[in-house]
Parts: C-alpha cells; structure tokens; sequence
C-alpha cells in the first residue's frame, strides 16, 4: 500500500521531464502543444493537492513520504522526500505555473519554438528542487531549473532581453560556481551529501572539520541569497524580471521563492541541533542581509517608475521580508511566514500578468505630460460634468490593480495585511522584545508605505489623469489567470484561520527535525517480500 | 602535491574572476570557462588526493584507505557535463547579442554611444 503511494513522490519530477521531452518531438502544432501543456500542468496541480492531502493526514508517518530512487537506501541512494513544507511549495507552483501558462495562450507561447517543453523543462526542476533530500541532486535540478528559464527568459527575441539574459546567465553560472564549491566542502567534512545524514554526521563533528562545514555552508548560502535576491546580491532582479515575458516573470517569481524554500530547508534540518553561537551568528547575518535587502526594495521602489522594474522591487521586498524574518527563527515566527510567502508570491505574480495588461491601457505621451504637470504643480483639471460609463475592461483592470496593491502592501481587507499582522503578532509574542525586533517591524511598515505611495502614484497616472484612455481588448485567457490568482489570495484572507493553522504544523515539523531524520535514514528498500 | 594543485586552482579561479569583470563577452566566457575548470579541479581533491588507487573495492573487507573516493569523481563528473552545457548556452547568448546589437560589449553597446 504504502508503496504506491511512495511513487507519487516521484510523479511532479518525472511528469514534466517526460512531457517536455515528448512536446520536442511535437513540431508545430501549437494547439496540440498547448493542450497536452495544460493537460501536464494541471496534472501537477491535482498531484500537489494529493500530496499535499497525504502529507496533512498524516498517511506516511509524520506527515513524511520518501522515495528511494533506483531503490538504494537512504545515505547511499538518492532520495526525494515529501513533507507539509514541500507539498505547499509544490502547490503553490502548481497554481503560478496554471496561471502562467493560461495567460500565454494568446500570445507568449507562440512567441517561441520550443515554449512549451521549457516550461515543462522548468516545472520538472522546480518540483525537483523542493523534493530532493540530496544536495548534489538540488544542484541537478537547481541547473535543470535555469537552464529552461534561460530560454524563457529569451522568449520573444529582443536586444533588451538578450542583454538581461548575458547578465542573468553570467550571475547564475558564477553562483552555480559558488554552489559547487559549498557542496564539495560540505563532502569534505561530512563525507555525505544526504540532507538527513548531514544533520546526524554534523553535531559529531570535531573542530577542524567544523570550520570546513561552516565555510562549506557560507560558501553555498552564496548561491542560495543570489538567487533570492539578498542585498548586494540581488542587483540582477529588476532588471531581469522588466525584460522578461510577462508569463515567464510570473514563473521568475516563484523561482526567487526556491532560493528561501531551499534555505528554511537547510538551516532548521541541518544547522539547527548546532553549537548556539554558529546559529545566533547566521541567524542575524541573514537577519541583517534581510533588512537590508528591504530597504533596497523600498528605495528602488520609490525610485522606479517604469512598472516592470516596480514589480521587481516588490519581489526583493517580498524576499527581504522572508529573510530578515527566517533570520529571527522561532516556530511561530516562521509559521507566518509562510503565510507571508504564499500570498505575496502570489500576488507579485498576479501583478505581473496585470502589468502586462495595464500597459495596453497606458500612454507614453500623456504620462509624460502628467509628470510635467507635477513638476511644475500646473492643475489644470477639466470640469466635466457629464458623467461617463466606464468600460468593463477598465473597471476589471482598476480593481485587480487595487486588490494587488492591497495585498503587497498589507493593507486590510485581503491575505497581505493578513500576512503582516500574522507576522508581526509571532515577532512581538515573545518574553523579550529587543530594538531588533522592533527595527524589523518598523522597516516592513515603511516598506509597504513606500509600496502604497509608489503603486498609488502609479495607479493614479494610468487610471484616473489619463484623458484618452481607451478601454484595452482584454481576453478572457489572459484576465482569467490573473484574478485567479488573486482569487486565490481573496481565498487566502477568508480561509486565513485553517491556513494559519496548516503554517502552524509545517512550521512546528520543520522545527522538529528529528523526524524527518528518522524517517530518511530508515526507509528501507522494496524487496521481494515487501514489494506491492 | 597538494601546494601544487592549490596554486594551480588559486590562479585559475583568479584568472577567472579577473576574465569576468571585463567589458568584452569573450573575456567573460573564457573567465567562465576558467572558474568551472577550478570547481571542478577543487571538487576532485574534496575526496584527498591519492595517486594510482583504483576507485572501487570489489571485495568486501578490502582496506578501503587503498582506494580513492568514487563520489566526488561521479560528482565532477556531473558537474562537468552541466558546466560545459549551460557555458555552450552562453555562447549561443553571446553571438545572438553580437548579430542584434553589432558589438561584443556585455551590455550590447560601445561605452560612450
């Protein structure tokens, strides 16, 4: 019984790597394509749920599924390992990548020969990247997972994307550098690579072979903060996510969240039965990085005017907050954020497909002029009595926009402020609040009113001072997705009590990592006696 | 040995990072080139260095300090095969940025136009 159910662990990997290999074969037929990618992707969405199910109820003891591939035990063999953390990764990708992949239906999955195998081809490495137990295998499908966001950065061939993609490859290429690196120290002291069996060999270390592990850790904590755009590591983001595809920065979003998914994973599973000076001193140094990759965010944000860069911001914002907020650790904390993480990769995600759609709307020319106006403080207001209908399209876009920068900004009544107050209730839900703690709030408040006045100034020129606006041409596949997503974040504010209580659990397992220890390194493998 | 191979990783990775902080994207790609040979020069000596020691014990109870690691053997090698793909990825970048912007800057034009 159990058996079987084990293979579905390994079902989100194989699934898209099998599809994209077929969709290759395909040649031109689009229709086809798209039919069997959104078959593969939705797939995927019901897997996610499943697992996500299975790993909730408890079926697999302590909510942790493991899969010996090729059927080699635990520190020899590679695993793929399934627990509440991973099954609300895998769903939550699940959900961006349907939103995604609707959204390019019209347009973006035209645009380019082989569209629909890359986006399988990133699928396969994503899921892979939440469920390997290995970390030579996270570096396989961390490389799976670019190298297929590298052609998609590419999609719709332009001088501006070939020249953010020369940076994107080049950042990524030296990262993956620094990944090899961290993983051979990390071999050198341990001699294992097994997440699991790394947390056992790690507290019997002695000193020598500590420092090795150690550095090993800082080295490979380099590739993890790159690609989750910790200041000063994150300098390549904006620009990356405003040249790519709309569809494909929606993806991009979500790949900036493998980066934190990979570091809460690490740190709580294998650094956190360390020696208390090692940890205090990452947690702060991550703590830190956080703040300050916060209030990178908001200057850029108020900074940008152009919406591609804005929403860039949103995301490093988005990640600062992880950061600085895994940084102070304690379950609840991390529990919110969770929380935080679903509803603003969603949302970010939302605001790039919107984006997309706002700028059908939008007149260079007039917005020019409205910045004039403002600088020269010219109000010229026309009294126009007459009150005019406005165009469904126009009220759909208004307030999708409006619903997104509630949610990035925390404002009440959607899943953002939701998020925020969760957050700030663990961080001062505690014996002793420091000037620390009290920092962190006081810079995430900052942050998101530097995010309202920014989407407001926004919003403001393109909906309300734009005299010519013509209602755009919106299609239901491309307005679909992106109030499905932000649906998704209504859903969110309203289930926002069983949520919680589901970050609770995953939050508390993550802190409690002998379990998921046990259950890696006693798997044991099919044999004749007990095979299905 | 050992003084050896750390000078000779030591001035590739050097050489490398000096590459890929230049303007031109052939700088850079050689640069890359030259920081993968080194990680992967580093990851082999991750499993000791040793010289003429079979990789794998057929035998059980064989002293195993007679043989070299065949882990970081089978990482480098996969680790290769990754580099060399996603550097031929980057070629495919670079000449596509030449034939669309006319010049071999990495930021797809001349300083200064």
């Amino acid at each position: 019984m159990s058996n079987t159910l084990d293979l579905l662990i390994m079902l989100p990997v194989l699934l898209p790597l099998l599809l994209g290999a077929v969709l290759v074969l395909l040649g031109g037929r689009p229709a086809l394509k798209f039919a069997l990618n959104l078959g593969g992707t939705l797939a995927l969405l019901v897997l996610a749920l499943t697992l996500y199910w299975l790993t909730d109820h408890e079926i697999w003891p302590g909510g942790v599924g493991v899969y010996l591939a090729g059927n080699w035990v635990a520190p020899f063999g590679i695993t793929m390992v399934v627990d509440r953390l991973t099954a609300l990764m895998l769903l939550l990708a699940a959900l961006i990548a349907t939103a995604a992949l609707l959204y390019s239906l019209r347009r973006w999955s035209r645009a380019g020969v082989h569209f629909h195998s890359l986006f399988q081809f990133l699928l396969a490495g994503i899921n892979g990247s939440f469920l390997t137990g290995d970390l030579f295998n996270l570096f396989v499908f961390f490389e799976i997972m670019l190298a297929a966001s590298y052609g998609l950065l590419l999609l719709g061939l332009q001088p501006g994307r070939v020249r953010a993609s020369m940076q994107y490859v080049v950042i990524n290429l030296v990262a993956s550098s620094f990944f090899l690196i961290g993983v051979a120290l990390i071999y050198a002291a341990c001699g294992t690579l097994n997440m699991a069996d790394l947390a056992v060999r790690a507290a019997a270390l002695d000193d020598s072979q500590r420092l090795l592990l150690e550095t090993g850790t800082a080295v490979l904590a380099i590739a993890f903060l790159t690609k989750s755009a910790m200041w000063p590591l994150g300098f390549w983001l904006p620009t990356t996510y405003a040249a790519a595809a709309p569809p494909v920065a929606a993806m991009l979003v979500l790949m900036t969240k493998v980066g934190i998914y990979v570091i809460v994973r690490l740190w709580l599973l294998v650094f956190a039965e360390q020696q208390d000076s090692w940890l205090a001193l990452s947690g702060n140094s991550l703590m830190i990085g956080g703040l300050l990759t916060l209030a990178f965010g908001t200057f850029g944000l108020l900074g940008s005017q152009e919406p591609g860069r804005m929403a860039g911001f949103c995301a490093i914002i988005s990640s600062g907050t992880l950061l600085a907020v895994i940084g102070y650790g304690g379950t609840a904390v991390v529990g919110a954020a969770l929380f935080y993480l679903l509803s603003s990769t969603l949302a970010v995600a939302a605001f790039m497909l919107l984006l997309d759609l706002i700028g059908r709307v939008r007149n260079p020319s007039v917005e020019m002029l409205a910045i004039t106006m403002e600088a020269f403080d010219i109000d010229d207001a026309p009294d126009d009595s007459a009150g005019v209908a406005i165009p469904a399209a126009t009220a759909f876009l208004g307030l999708s926009f409006m619903a997104c920068v509630l949610i990035i900004t925390g404002l009440p009544p959607l899943s953002g402020f939701v998020a925020k107050f969760g957050l700030f209730h663990a961080l001062l839900n505690t014996d002793t609040v420091s000037a620390l703690t009290l920092g962190l709030i006081a810079l995430v408040v900052v942050s998101g009113l530097a995010a309202i006045i920014s989407l407001m100034r926004f919003g403001v020129r393109v909906f309300w001072s734009n005299p010519d606006m013509q209602p755009p041409r919106l299609h239901p596949s491309e307005a679909l997705p992106a109030s499905g997503l932000l649906l998704a974040c209504i859903a969110l504010s309203i289930a926002a009590g069983p949520v919680s209580n589901y970050m609770g659990r995953t939050a508390t397992a993550l802190h409690e990592p002998q379990l998921y220890i046990e259950r890696v390194l006693s798997t044991q493998p099919v044999t004749e006696e007990n095979a299905p | 040995m050992e003084a050896v191979i750390a000078l000779s990783i030591g001035v590739l990775f050097a050489s490398g990072v000096w590459l890929i902080l230049r303007p031109r994207t052939f700088q850079v790609i050689i640069g890359l080139l030259l920081i993968s040979y080194a990680v992967n020069l580093f990851i082999f000596i991750m499993g000791r260095l040793s010289v003429n020691q079979p990789p794998l014990a057929l035998l059980a109870g064989t002293d195993t300090n007679l043989f070299a690691d065949p882990v970081t053997q089978a990482l480098v090698l996969t680790a290769i095969v990754i580099g060399f793909a996603t550097t031929a990825l980057y070629l495919v970048l670079l000449l596509t940025s030449r034939g669309l912007s006319g010049t071999d800057h990495v930021d797809g034009k001349e300083p200064g136009t």
